[in-house]
């Protein structure tokens, strides 16, 4: 684990009890908060690439929006928007030590991941099996513009999914240590940190929803 | 002084002997050794590979090396001097070792994290091996230029792979090394009494931070490509090539400050020691680098004024290109001014980083030739380029690390090395160096395009000198090398402070114990005040 407690050094000037909480503390949230800036710039260089081909294609974009089910995105959208919920309700739990609320907590945004990986599953095959994906035949001889909408929908939301299956593993990682009473209250960083993940990935989605599933 | 044991005695943590207290070790002081010996490794491979590509030029036709062969030696010497030498080569080595000793603490802030980044590296490196037993290494050359990096049969998706494992390795660096400056700086150590080199590497950590992501993605991309023939880059379906030459150079120039800043940030350091007179204009070079970082995110499109992207843009970019060349040359006048009414001491690292400054100075006024759009056509693409990043690259961040060897090597290793045998290499170098790349620039002038195994027949004078050139260049390198090692059999008998330096290493013993402090650092007002240093064991046993 990238920011587990046992990670820290702190100087010998600093090693006195009471102060070595609080500046751990501080520390992991900043390094934390740097890698999701990296993590959107990843995520905005793909976006630059929507934008440039909107502009260029937009008529094939708003074809191609109107074949992808806005039902699928709509609750994917409902089902992420909840587990952050959950997300912010276990810490909460955890900082008042409450580790039954905290576990179902983790439990219920880990089984939201879980829908919304279905879905997923459900919709790239219904578009796969309509002969929708990259290098099909109907995407390279179509218009190039619905080429490029759906290349950049597979990348796109290829991309977010795995960050989804990365989250879900650092929440059940969350779990376990909430549940063998690692996590706590006084030493909750990790949980914190997993849970800015959480909700980056959430965040990333409430862009990606609107670019392809409403620019109709 | 007292007698402390040297962080070679102590391990970290201290239940690991052996090599396994280097490989699992969580002391910044070892993973930054681990980082010199890895680095040190693919500096002579590529070096070696350079020279291989200049034997093959030095006469007219075909001779050493086939041209399917010399494109894919080019593309290795530059993916490995760029991803595995200089980008890391001074924040991964140095950068880990003197960082926390400047800002008077005993550890960067996540050390396993420290340690990961060093595996993440090494994973890279031997990703780059394994390419080249199947299917040949990469023959684009170090950019990955769609739509050939696509096309070709090479191993491309490999060699990217490596790229793309490298970029993680830096960014997690970067992220380690801002948190370190924020959290655990000495509280008694304000901003500006910060060194100029820990300095550097913040900025220059900022920049691997918010650029790496960018090369990350096009990386990925680049494989997507390859694997599922996406076509976001296939003209003949809608994508542009072009935009993927915007995002690749969106990371790929701001990281040529990234292998810059880290050596300006050593300058820096040197400079004042050897003149014995505090550094001019410290707010003036802090600044500058912080400039250079935001100004040098925003020149990429001067890459690609030949790529016919609009007049508009091209304009915009040769702009901002001259702007990014006013905190660099900041930087230069304050190292002349810090040596103007010295005390000057030659030493072999002051030597190395006035043969820095000069050839940094050449190789920036070469790189506003480029930036001006109008003469940039003319050269475009020729081995006025190549003069250019070389002058700014190796005469460059490569002298700074020839310096910042020669000068923390007393203090990392305890001992000290010859200074006739330093001074030799160094002048073989950079004397090699001159006759190798001079002659480049004149060749670029007369229209000899770069990424050829051949040309026509009126450049071969200049490409015969120049191959004489690398010849003295790399027995400089060898000779620097051996006399450095060399020095590793003598008794471990350095002073704490050899050069007569006043940051922070220097109050320490050579080499550093393992929490780098036996008492609370002392943080001085000024980081350069030398009113107390007055004689130096170097100057009496050099007799300078």
């Amino acid at each position: 684990m990238i920011l587990a407690g046992s990670w820290i050094h702190l100087p010998t000037s600093q090693r006195e009890p009471e102060l070595t909480v609080q500046t751990d503390q501080t520390g992991k949230k900043l390094g934390m908060w740097l890698f999701l800036y990296t993590e959107i710039i990843l995520f905005g260089a793909l976006f630059v690439l929507y934008a440039v081909y909107f502009a260029r294609y937009t008529q094939d974009f708003i074809a191609g929006a109107k074949e992808l089910d806005r039902v699928f995105g709509v609750i994917n959208t409902i089902i992420l928007l909840v587990s952050s919920f959950f997300v912010a309700a276990s810490i909460t739990a955890v900082r008042k030590d409450h580790k039954k609320i905290a576990l179902a907590g983790l439990g219920g945004a880990l089984g939201c991941g879980g829908i919304f990986l279905v879905n997923k599953y459900f919709e790239w095959g219904h578009k796969i099996a309509l002969g929708i994906y990259p290098g099909a035949e109907k995407l390279v001889d179509g218009p190039a513009g619905q080429n490029l909408f759906f290349g950049l929908y597979y990348v796109i939301t290829g991309l977010h999914g795995l960050h989804i299956v990365i989250g879900m593993t650092l929440l059940s990682v969350s779990l376990v240590l909430v549940q063998k009473q690692k996590i706590t209250s006084k030493n909750d960083a990790l949980l914190d940190n997993c849970g800015l993940y959480w909700h980056l990935v959430d965040l990333v989605w409430i862009f990606i929803f609107p670019l392809f599933y409403l620019v109709v | 002084m007292e007698v402390v044991k040297s962080f070679f005695e102590t391990p970290e943590p201290a239940r690991f002997t052996g090599i396994w207290s280097w490989l699992f070790t969580l002391d910044h002081k070892r993973i930054g050794l681990m980082y010199l010996y890895a680095i040190m490794f693919w500096f002579l491979v590529a070096v070696l590979l350079g020279g291989i590509l200049r034997l093959e030029l030095m006469f007219p036709g075909e001779t050493v090396l086939s041209a399917d062969l010399y494109n894919s030696a080019f593309t290795l010497h530059g993916v490995i001097m760029i991803f595995l030498f200089i980008i890391p080569a001074l924040p991964a080595v140095f950068g880990n070792f003197f960082l926390p000793i400047h800002i008077g603490t005993d550890d960067v802030y996540f050390p396993k994290l420290n340690l990961l980044s060093w595996y993440l590296y090494m994973a890279g490196g031997v990703v780059a091996i394994f390419s080249l037993f199947s299917d040949g290494f990469a023959d684009t050359g170090w950019t990955f230029y769609v739509p050939f990096s696509i096309s070709t049969n090479t191993n491309v998706s490999t060699a990217v792979f490596a790229a793309f494992i490298l970029g993680f390795s830096s960014m997690l660096t970067g992220l380690n090394f801002i948190t370190t400056v924020h959290k655990m700086r000495d509280k008694a150590m304000g901003w500006l009494q910060i060194p100029l080199f820990t300095w550097s590497l913040y900025a220059t950590a900022w920049v691997q931070l918010l650029a790496t992501p960018v090369v990350t993605i096009t990386l990925v991309l680049v494989m997507m490509e390859r694997f599922f023939n996406v076509g976001l880059f296939d003209p003949a379906r809608g994508g542009d090539p072009i935009l993927y030459q915007h995002l690749f150079w969106m990371y790929s120039h701001p990281a040529v400050y990234i292998m810059i800043l880290p050596g300006m940030g050593v300058i820096s350091e040197i400079i004042p020691v050897f003149a014995r007179k505090s550094i001019f204009g410290y707010k003036a070079i802090v600044a500058s680098s912080l400039a250079i970082a935001i100004a040098g995110s925003l020149v990429w499109a001067h890459h690609m004024y030949t790529s016919g992207m609009s007049d508009t843009a091209v304009f915009v970019f040769s702009l901002l290109t001259f702007v990014v060349a006013i905190p660099s040359a900041i930087k230069v006048f304050s190292w002349v001014a810090t040596l103007y009414k010295g005390a000057i001491q030659m030493t072999p690292p002051l030597f190395l980083s006035l043969c820095f400054i000069y050839l940094f100075s050449v190789g920036g006024l070469t790189g506003l030739v480029l930036g001006a759009a109008g003469a940039n056509i003319h050269v475009h693409d020729t081995h006025f380029v190549v003069a250019h990043f070389h002058f700014t690259m190796f005469g460059g961040t490569g002298f700074a690390f020839f310096a910042a060897l020669h000068y923390w090597w007393p203090k990392m290793f305890g001992r000290m090395y010859d200074f006739t045998k330093a001074y030799i290499a160094a002048i073989l170098v950079t004397g090699g160096f001159m006759f190798h790349y001079v002659p480049m620039f004149i060749l670029g002038l007369q229209g000899m395009p770069r990424r050829y195994y051949d040309y026509l027949p009126q450049y071969a004078g200049g490409n015969f000198f120049a191959g004489f050139g690398a010849l003295f260049m790399i027995l400089g390198i060898g000779l620097m090398m051996a006399n450095l090692f060399a020095s590793l059999r003598k008794k471990r008998d350095m002073e704490s402070n050899p050069w007569g330096g006043v940051t922070l290493e220097w109050t320490i013993p050579s080499p550093p114990p393992l929490h780098n402090f036996v008492q609370k650092p002392k943080i001085m007002v000024y980081p350069y005040d030398f009113s107390g240093i007055v004689d130096t064991p170097a100057n009496k046993s050099e007799g300078a």
